[in-house]
């Protein structure tokens, strides 16, 4: 029987095993492979006459519109208020300052990853581009990115003079900070440093190996004045040069 | 009449979705009895030989060097057919976020456009399911609703 071949695909193992069987005849299961999901006379029927069947008593997420233009816009307070929990919550769980924007750093990632996919999604399909030049995606993260974010454009965009894998994105009105006081006995501390991971979560994603700090760099005017740093790694300097 | 097998692969080739299918077109042409024993074909159904659906993994996971060849010299999302092995040909989209999808298929298809819709909607519908906290980057994407969506693209479009 040709239809008894099976075809395991390695991940994800430890979610479903290959006991385990769908019951609407919908649904991917990787310990099984593409037999687990192939098209049954039943599940055929469906499709052809374009029946609707409820699979989930919510409502599917498959179903929401997220390629809307217009800008949804949230309370500063509220978001403010959730940041301020997200610190307290990270502090009481690490050990000292390094730690925490460790932790600040992993929780920003997951976001950039997401909002990379979304925004460049919502850019439409004409506008839709891969970026393969350092620069080029540096100015979308400066751009766009950080438009759909905090609703406008990071104030400076620069390259390191000494250093060739080195740059910066310059915030003089971080948004998050807004209602953040640093005591003193964390002097070093920049809670910007989840701002820096959701930028390296979208630079990582999109194929450039980055490390992210951010650093207050106080100027007159601008006392909360961030910079974020960017190390790329050897690798993207050594593919520019090929490309 | 072409059958085809969509992979979405994950940023470590790891697979995180896999579908074999046919085109739902002209299925009324397969309905005429070939013998009189076998039963009439699934509409939909894939029929790839046995010998041909044990390779397809490998013919998709193979064409992913030359997918890594055009990561960084094409700016496109979409690129087109990129591979042939023995009558079977091989069409590559990669999302922003290096997500690859491949999709094999028999037969002289020349529908590069409805192909490229057919990513572009699958690309769409990956992305929603990214935006789901409890969906993680390169995990398996075991939702029984995607399933179902992307069944309705691929008789929409292929």
């Amino acid at each position: 029987m040709s239809e008894d071949i099976i075809l395991p695909s390695a991940t994800s193992l430890s979610k479903l095993t290959i006991h385990d069987t769908s019951k609407t005849g919908f649904g991917y299961n990787p310990a099984i492979g593409p037999i687990s999901n192939s098209i049954t006379s039943e599940t055929s029927s469906i499709l052809i006459n374009k029946r609707t069947i409820t699979l989930s008593s919510a409502p599917s997420i498959y179903e929401r519109n997220i390629t809307n233009k217009k800008p949804v816009e949230i309370n500063l307070s509220s978001l403010s208020f959730l940041f301020c929990e997200i610190v307290n919550w990270t502090h009481g769980q690490s050990r000292g300052i390094h730690d925490l924007e460790m932790k600040l750093n992993k929780l920003g990632y997951s976001i950039g990853q997401r909002y990379l996919e979304l925004i460049k999604l919502r850019d439409g399909i004409k506008l839709n581009k891969r970026d393969l030049k350092i620069i080029d995606i540096l100015h979308f993260i400066h751009g766009s990115f950080w438009k759909s974010i905090f609703g406008k454009h990071a104030n400076e965009l620069e390259k390191s003079q000494d250093v060739p894998n080195e740059y910066m994105i310059i915030e003089n009105m971080p948004l998050l900070a807004k209602f953040i006081n640093i005591p003193k006995d964390y002097a070093d501390l920049n809670c910007g440093a989840f701002v820096a991971g959701i930028i390296e979560g979208a630079l990582d994603s999109a194929g450039f190996y980055v490390n992210v700090t951010a650093h207050s760099v106080p100027m007159d005017g601008f006392p909360l004045r961030t910079v974020f740093l960017m190390k790329f790694d050897q690798s993207c300097l050594i593919r520019e040069s090929i490309h | 009449m072409s059958s085809y097998y969509l992979a979405i692969i994950g940023t470590r080739d790891n697979p995180i979705y896999e579908l074999e299918f046919a085109s739902f077109k002209n299925t009324t042409i397969l309905s005429s009895p070939s013998t009189p024993n076998t039963p009439p074909p699934i509409p939909g159904k894939a029929r790839f030989a046995p010998n041909v659906k044990e390779l397809l993994p490998f013919i998709a996971n193979s064409s992913l060097d030359l997918i890594e060849d055009a990561q960084f010299t094409s700016n496109q999302l979409n690129l087109g057919k990129i591979d042939t092995f023995y009558g079977i040909s091989i069409n590559a989209f990669i999302t922003p976020g290096n997500i690859k999808f491949v999709l094999c298929y028999d037969g002289n298809v020349k529908e590069e456009n409805s192909i490229r819709s057919f990513f572009n909607e699958i690309n769409e519908l990956y992305v929603k399911t990214l935006l789901n906290p409890f969906y993680a980057v390169n995990d398996a994407i075991i939702s029984p609703e995607f399933d179902l969506k992307v069944k309705q693209l691929a008789r929409k479009y292929l």
